[in-house]
């Protein structure tokens, strides 16, 4: 028989070793699942987590883990302050595609001046236009008690509308002969969002990731605003008693989540992806909430997690191509890591106890 | 025993009048109010107990010894009903109990007494089945008696009410019920029996009431009634008077004096000697896991069992000579809604506190004193005007801002409210302390200072604990509680307000607790205890009013001030409902 029993204190051996131990359950069941689609799971294992930074065409792939990661690792670092603190910012997708619609909006109205204001101000646009889709939910939950998970979420589908709409019409390309899509801002060097140091992968959104992670961290072990996150997070009544505004906490945590999303969102328009179309989200806002908690909510663990993340987005990738598997084996795959990881989440507050209970406790 | 029943005071019985012409069941009240007034209750209802509810016959029918106990009256019989002996149980580096034996006789109410850690709680562990014990030998009836868990202890014949209720606030009295039987009966069988024992154990309870809507002292009658529906031979109270008014805990030991008298024993677990000298047939006193003493607690003075129990001679707290100032807070015509959903408004109330000077509001939790205390700690928000401290009022402050003017607060719940239960000591200490100690500046905190200051009150409060770093759930309550009081207390508070400061904390550690408050109001401080505990209040305050639905009595000089009369402010304050009895 097994019993699971609280522990007295949490276990800060096993809040480091569930996120591995998460890692590794989910390769097994992972392979157990690329081995029904009848595919060889030591294969497809290695494809995803070793040829990425360790094969042949590494010298491609490695640039991308941070291409890939910045924006997780950013969204992350804004989803986890709330997530601390018990608000639950669901949509990041949204905000990420708001900032990128802002972000990119800014950039075109300049079209074709040269100025090197133009890129700081599209990082401004890009960050408002985030965190202002952020207080949306904010602001109806502290005025009418809204629940945030479900405002957040359905943003979401607002904004992929918008996104449809500004790809179609106003931010269409009028040289594109009539495809949807923005003008491509890689071909606009004053709002393009190029590689520092040329491949490497490092843009500025990725430099804008690591600014962040230092500032939470600073914020969540010296600053009385990130104390006052994760005392709202352990005991409300108590962060209330110890002198915290719920509301404006709400609206902070909301408002630095949805800002971060945005700037994700600007910097992967204005590099990477190059322009505004129908299909730019690619799911950065909601993998990132994975991210968040397999780093632990903890600014270096969400660097690892990150990093992770985008080794499984470009390792399915090269799974996908080689080996054909379908793509929602991919997305399975990762799904599995959260829930693996919340699963074990148990651990940490409890243990399991085998053999039949006695009264001695 | 008999004759305090038979004088029983003339505003018990108008209570119970009271009571009864609101109570669900109509057609029995004009009988009961009769013998209420006239007959002690457990006299006249033994004979109609068989009829109401085949208590005895099923006993009878169960074991022939439980009938021929409860015919006689309050005969007790020689042959133990249960008898321990030599029972150990260790725990890693400490030993819980320590050879105890004890004996209990049918029908006996006998007293568990002990400090907090003196291994009550696990003695009554193993009677229950919830520990086993590591040697030594239980018997009932004279048979083995090794439960291994508490469902087999229950059906051995022992129930328990534990001090802290596991009731579920939206579900009615019945539904609570249900839920803890292996087999509940059919809903309206299963009321139509919470009816019948809550009638016949004077327990004036409706199965179809919401227990958010109850007081303390019903809901725990709720959990009494559990217990009793399930026949018990021997039933333990842990704590029962702790959240009790005086008028209620005359009818809880009348239910229990009426129990004994059918042969039900009772082991009755309580920090209050006086309640133990008026209740218990006999006490086995507990210190350090051993039995350090048996004794009668009728014919032994309340100041003997402490020091047994401590095994020291006892210092009362002493106040010292001080005077009272100026008026430092002044609350005027507060009114506020509670935040929650089963909480209670504040309605119209006016009271000042001076510098130096200790007000003790008494009352049953549930009363307000929840919301009072967030309103003055600045949780709650308050209109202009009603609470002012020296000159300035206190509306739209909140409770940062009021430490720096040096109003501070320790709220009654130490896990979740007083303290994050997962974060350090250090952390806690953060909580309250960061402005008046200096903790932060410019919003950066001070960890290596936080940590000196949360030493600081481990040292001065003796709080025990291996350090700082371990978080606040690991501390017993006792030790969290210095904690709590003690973070607030070495601020220097100009004003300090405590909700329940010893509840739950055994006697040394109270009277330490005591004292402090009693040393921060000699120097100069205004201090507002709410209490459910009279003696505490009698003991350390100046001035006493009692809180009841939300509203606050005059306040009143403690001096010449008797039980009796603050019970009457407690249950029939301003001629409003009386505390549900």
């Amino acid at each position: 028989m097994i019993r699971i029993e609280a522990r007295p204190q949490p276990s800060a051996m096993m809040a480091y070793a569930t996120p591995v131990l998460a890692v590794l359950l989910t390769m097994v069941f992972g392979g157990v699942l690329f081995a029904a689609l009848g595919k060889d799971p030591f294969q497809a294992i290695a494809t995803i987590f070793w040829e990425p930074v360790f094969g042949e065409f590494s010298f491609y792939y490695r640039p991308q883990l941070l291409v890939k990661g910045a924006p997780l690792v950013l969204i992350a670092i804004g989803l986890a302050l709330g997530f601390k603190a018990g608000i639950w910012n669901i949509g990041a997708e949204g905000q990420y595609i708001v900032g990128a619609i802002c972000g990119a909006a800014m950039g075109l109205a300049f079209y074709p001046t040269e100025s090197v204001f133009i890129f700081p101000l599209m990082v401004l646009a890009g960050a408002v236009g985030g965190c202002i889709w952020a207080l949306i939910p904010g602001v109806l939950k502290v005025k009418f008690g809204t629940n945030e998970i479900l405002v957040s979420l359905m943003l979401v589908y607002v904004a992929e509308q918008l996104l449809a709409s500004m790809s179609l019409g106003l931010l269409k390309n009028p040289e594109g002969f009539g495809f949807p899509g923005s003008r491509n801002l890689q071909q606009y060097p004053s709002a393009h969002n190029a590689e520092l140091i040329a491949n490497t992968g490092m843009h500025w959104g990725v430099v804008a990731a690591l600014i962040a992670v230092i500032f939470s961290y600073i914020l969540l072990t010296r600053h009385r605003l990130g104390f006052a996150i994760r005392v709202t997070g352990e005991a409300p009544r108590a962060a209330r008693f110890g002198g915290v505004n719920p509301s404006r906490l709400i609206l902070f945590c909301l408002g630095v989540s949805g800002l971060l999303a945005g700037l994700a969102g600007m910097f992967e328009v204005a590099g990477p992806a190059g322009q505004i179309s129908i299909d730019f989200n690619v799911g950065y806002g909601f993998t990132a909430i994975i991210v968040a908690f397999l780093g632990r909510l903890n600014p270096i663990g969400i660097v690892l997690a990150g990093l992770l993340m985008a080794l499984t987005y470009i390792g399915g990738d090269i799974a996908q191509s080689q080996l054909g598997l379908p793509a929602a084996a991919i997305q399975v795959f990762q799904g599995m890591l959260l829930f693996f990881l919340l699963a074990l989440d148990l651990l940490t507050n409890y243990r399991v106890r085998f053999g039949t209970p006695e009264a001695a406790t | 025993m008999r004759t305090r029943l038979g004088v029983a005071s003339p505003h018990i019985q108008w209570h119970r009048k009271v009571i009864h012409t609101k109570s669900a069941f109509l057609p029995k009240a004009q009988k009961r109010r009769k013998y209420a007034q006239c007959e002690p209750v457990w006299r006249t209802k033994t004979t109609k107990t068989c009829a109401a509810y085949c208590r005895e016959g099923h006993r009878a029918a169960t074991n022939g010894q439980g009938s021929a106990a409860s015919q006689g009256e309050r005969t007790k019989m020689t042959a133990p009903l249960l008898q321990l002996s030599g029972v150990t149980k260790a725990y890693p580096g400490v030993v819980a109990n320590d050879s105890v034996s004890l004996s209990i006789g049918l029908g006996e109410i006998h007293a568990l007494l002990g400090e907090n850690g003196a291994g009550k709680s696990t003695l009554v562990k193993m009677i229950y089945g919830l520990v086993k014990p590591d040697a030594g030998t239980m018997q009932m009836f004279g048979k083995a008696f090794a439960p291994t868990d508490p469902r087999t202890a229950r059906a051995a014949g022992v129930g328990m009410v534990f001090q802290h209720f596991s009731l579920f606030d939206a579900l009615t009295v019945a539904e609570n019920i249900a839920l803890g039987m292996e087999t509940p009966p059919p809903m309206r069988t299963l009321a139509a029996r919470i009816r019948d024992v809550s009638e016949t154990y004077g327990l004036p309870l409706s199965p179809d009431r919401i227990v958010g809507d109850l007081s303390a002292g019903e809901r725990q009658r709720v959990e009494i009634i559990r217990c009793l529906l399930q026949d018990p031979k021997l039933l333990i109270m842990d704590e029962p008077t702790s959240v009790l008014t005086p008028q209620e805990v005359e009818i809880l030991f009348e239910t229990l004096r009426k129990l004994s008298a059918e042969g039900t024993a009772i082991l009755y677990i309580s920090h209050k000697l006086e309640e133990i000298r008026a209740l218990c047939d006999a006490a086995t006193i507990l210190r350090g896991g051993k039995v350090v003493g048996t004794c009668v607690p009728r014919d032994t003075s309340a100041r003997d069992m402490a020091e047994l129990m401590v095994g020291s001679t006892l210092a009362t707290p002493k106040s010292a000579a001080h005077v009272t100032g100026a008026v430092v807070l002044s609350v005027t015509a507060l009114s506020a809604a509670s935040p929650s959903a089963f909480g209670m408004a504040l309605k119209d109330i006016s009271f000042q506190v001076q510098s130096g000077e200790v007000l003790g509001i008494g009352g049953v939790a549930g009363n307000g004193q929840d919301e009072l205390l967030a309103v003055l700690s600045g949780e709650l928000p308050c209109k202009a005007g009603m609470v002012r401290f020296q000159d300035h009022d206190m509306a739209g402050i909140g409770p940062e801002a009021r430490r720096g003017f040096g109003v501070l607060a320790a709220p009654e719940e130490r896990l979740g409210h007083a303290a994050a239960p997962n974060m350090s000591l250090i952390e806690n200490a953060m909580l309250t302390g960061a402005a008046r100690e200096g903790l932060s500046k410019r919003g950066m905190l001070n960890w290596p200072k936080t940590r000196i200051f949360a030493e600081r009150i481990i040292k001065e409060f003796d709080v025990r604990t291996p350090g700082p770093e371990n978080a606040a759930r690991s501390l017993s309550g006792g030790n969290l509680q210095k904690f709590v009081i003690g973070r607030e207390v070495l601020q220097r508070p100009e004003v300090l307000v405590v909700n329940q400061p010893t509840w739950g904390v055994d006697a040394a550690a109270a009277a330490d607790i005591r004292q402090a408050l009693l040393d921060l109001a000699a120097n100069g401080a205004a201090l507002i205890v709410i209490s459910q505990d009279l003696d505490e209040l009698m003991e350390i305050s100046d001035r006493f009013a009692a809180l009841n639905e939300g509203r606050l009595s005059a306040p009143v000089s403690t001096q010449g001030l008797d039980v009796e009369q603050i019970g009457l402010m407690l249950g029939g304050a301003h001629g409003m409902e009386v505390a549900h009895v």
